[in-house]
């Protein structure tokens, strides 16, 4: 998965995509606050966040469809500003809301982009055949009349018919179900051994172990940026899972726990986090197991869990004091007045 | 013993030669959050439809609080809640405005209004933003919103079609916890995803292939039977009955993974 092993083309030093300080506003919100980052040649990168955060502005301008407030962003050494023109070439770019003519056949969309470009379906077969060959059977069919999944595939193929160096996928998986996402991460992976840069924003936390390297993109800035073993590795505090048969109850009654720093329903379990850090995994495991028992919740049971990317987003929004999420105005039932 | 929230039996559904929903059958119990997961494309949004008056069934029955769908559509609407990701609140007015409007669809007296928008406002903690435009808030609040509004009516049964999507991880949270004390209140939740950590969240799933129900249950019964360690595991191995995931993430065929036994049996 390392992102250094690869072998880099000739004459093709330098990262992929650098963004200095990027900065844009729509009125009074800030979309993007002061974003920066290096992106190396052959990464399959993610830009990880709810919406909102700020990833569609930066794809945008990343492929110039947009230009920054202040900042600025190369990709491939090109400027995204000035060198608009060449870059565009040398780009290709799947919009988060599906953007091809619905009334064509698969082919006859595949058939104007590659013509845009200047080339045609059978001169780029190769790079695009992983994909294709899955489209082929319903070729003859409107993009419109196309499963969700599917339109994704064929998104995917026309974003990478004219060969491009770095691919920039906004948010390809949203709304799409949990099987057909997995097949769209396998395609990328594929994509991947080939060499090609990859791009790619997803508000499924889920989906992060799929990246060489994440960002955690929230309120227009990075919470974050590292291979995703490492953002889970800098979470800072022990993380307990809690099972209990009346969950809901025993959520709202970890909340009022004297030493409780955060308690969140992830699947069926509880995670929990401690106000004590000095103490050891163990110690408040059995505090915590205490006071359920004492609470009545007897059938109660504390393991210690490895935290996942999604424990690192909340612990990492939590501190954030500028997130709408810390802001009282979005409490909690269960607290309070309730 | 109340009659079921819900109590679909050999529901069908056709267009032309394709059979969207196929002879689908189960309860919903009153109070119960039962999650409707599927595909894409497996006919969970066309059962949906059914269930809320809004398409006729081609064949089979289905009542809803008590009422017939495909005679007594009208009487179904009144008493249920529906919410969608893609639409539910009017963006250019505002939390007071959307209430006050679907208070007076629903019938409701103007003292109702004024009380319920009182509750709702201070209960969402968005008293300060009453009067801004619904599209100036951020996502994770009109979802909130959205729900509080789709029971502004007090409706026994809820339709909540992806509430949750592109929603950050603790506003998803706190969307659940506004669901499980509805539940608590008394009030039926159907609630469509494709967060699989939710469907853990839910007391009863359902998981449609092809028009089908393919498997149901408690999550936590289904892990067992189908001796699977999550529910994402379960989804994988029925949508795509030619491949299952083992956990190094290699796919494989299904063959040797599956139970044998029916659907549903114990162990």
């Amino acid at each position: 998965m390392s992102a250094v092993d690869r072998p880099v083309k000739a004459g093709a030093a330098g990262p992929a995509i650098q963004a200095d300080a990027l900065v844009k506003r729509f009125d009074r919100t800030v979309a993007l606050d002061q974003v920066s980052f290096t992106i190396d040649k052959g990464e399959l990168f993610g830009f990880i966040g709810p919406d909102g955060g700020g990833k569609t502005t930066l794809f945008r301008i990343l492929v110039s469809l947009l230009t920054p407030d202040a900042g600025r962003a190369t990709v491939l050494g090109l400027d995204v500003v000035r060198d608009f023109r060449a870059l565009r070439q040398r780009v290709g770019y799947m919009a988060g809301r599906f953007s091809l003519y619905p009334d064509l056949s698969v082919e006859e969309n595949l058939t104007f982009f590659a013509s845009v470009f200047g080339t045609t379906i059978e001169r780029e077969y190769a790079q695009i055949k992983p994909i294709y060959a899955q489209l082929e059977p319903f070729r003859t069919r409107h993009a419109g009349a196309l499963s969700g999944g599917m339109k994704q595939k064929l998104a995917l193929c026309c974003a990478l018919v004219h060969r491009p160096e770095v691919l920039f996928l906004d948010e390809p998986t949203t709304g799409v179900d949990a099987v057909s996402r997995r097949e769209f991460w396998d395609l990328l992976g594929v994509l991947k051994q080939g060499g090609l840069t990859t791009v790619v924003s997803t508000p499924y936390m889920d989906e992060a172990t799929r990246c060489d390297r994440i960002a955690l993109m929230h309120g227009g800035k990075l919470l974050g940026l590292d291979a995703p073993s490492a953002i889970i590795a800098a979470f800072d505090r022990p993380l307990l899972g809690v099972r209990a048969g009346q969950r809901y109850k025993a959520l709202l009654a970890l909340r009022k726990y004297a030493h409780v720093h955060s308690a969140y329903p992830f699947g069926d379990v509880l995670h929990y986090t401690d106000t004590r850090t000095d103490l050891p995994v163990e110690r408040i495991g059995a505090d915590v197991k205490q006071f359920l028992d004492a609470r009545g919740f007897t059938d109660a049971s504390v393991c210690p869990l490895t935290p996942s990317v999604e424990d690192s987003f909340i612990a990492r929004t939590e501190l954030d004091p500028g997130s709408p999420m810390t802001d009282p105005r979005s409490r909690l039932p269960g607290h309070s007045h309730e | 013993m109340s009659e079921p929230a819900i109590q679909v039996s050999e529901l069908s559904r056709r267009f032309g030669d394709f059979t969207a929903v196929d002879g689908v059958s189960f309860e919903v119990n009153e109070g119960e959050v039962f999650g409707f997961l599927g595909a894409n494309g497996a006919g969970k949004t066309t059962a949906i439809r059914m269930l809320i008056g809004l398409l006729q069934p081609t064949s089979g029955t289905a009542r809803v609080a008590g009422y017939d769908v495909a005679t007594q559509a009208e009487q179904v609407k009144r008493r249920i809640g529906y919410m969608s990701q893609r639409f539910s609140l009017y963006e250019d007015l505002t939390p007071r405005e959307n209430i006050r409007l679907y208070g007076g669809i629903y019938g409701l007296t103007r003292e109702q209004i004024r009380t319920r928008t009182a509750q709702m406002l201070d209960r969402l903690g968005l008293s300060r933003v009453a009067d801004a435009a619904v599209r100036s808030l951020p996502l994770g609040w009109r979802q909130k919103l959205a729900f509080s509004v789709a029971l502004v009516h007090q409706p026994r049964i809820v339709f909540l079609d992806e509430p949750t999507s592109g929603v950050d991880p603790i506003t998803r949270r706190q969307f659940w916890e506004l669901i499980y004390d509805a539940a608590a209140n008394g009030t039926t939740v159907l609630v469509t995803t494709h967060y699989m950590d939710e469907a853990e969240y839910c007391d009863r799933i359902s998981i449609m292939v092809a028009g089908r129900i393919a498997a149901m249950g408690a999550p936590a019964d289904l892990k067992r039977d189908y001796r699977v360690s999550s529910i994402d595991e379960l989804f994988v191995q029925l949508a795509r009955p030619d491949r299952a995931i083992d956990p190094t993430g290699a796919t494989h065929p299904a063959g040797p993974t599956r139970p044998s036994r029916p659907e549903g049996t114990p162990l």
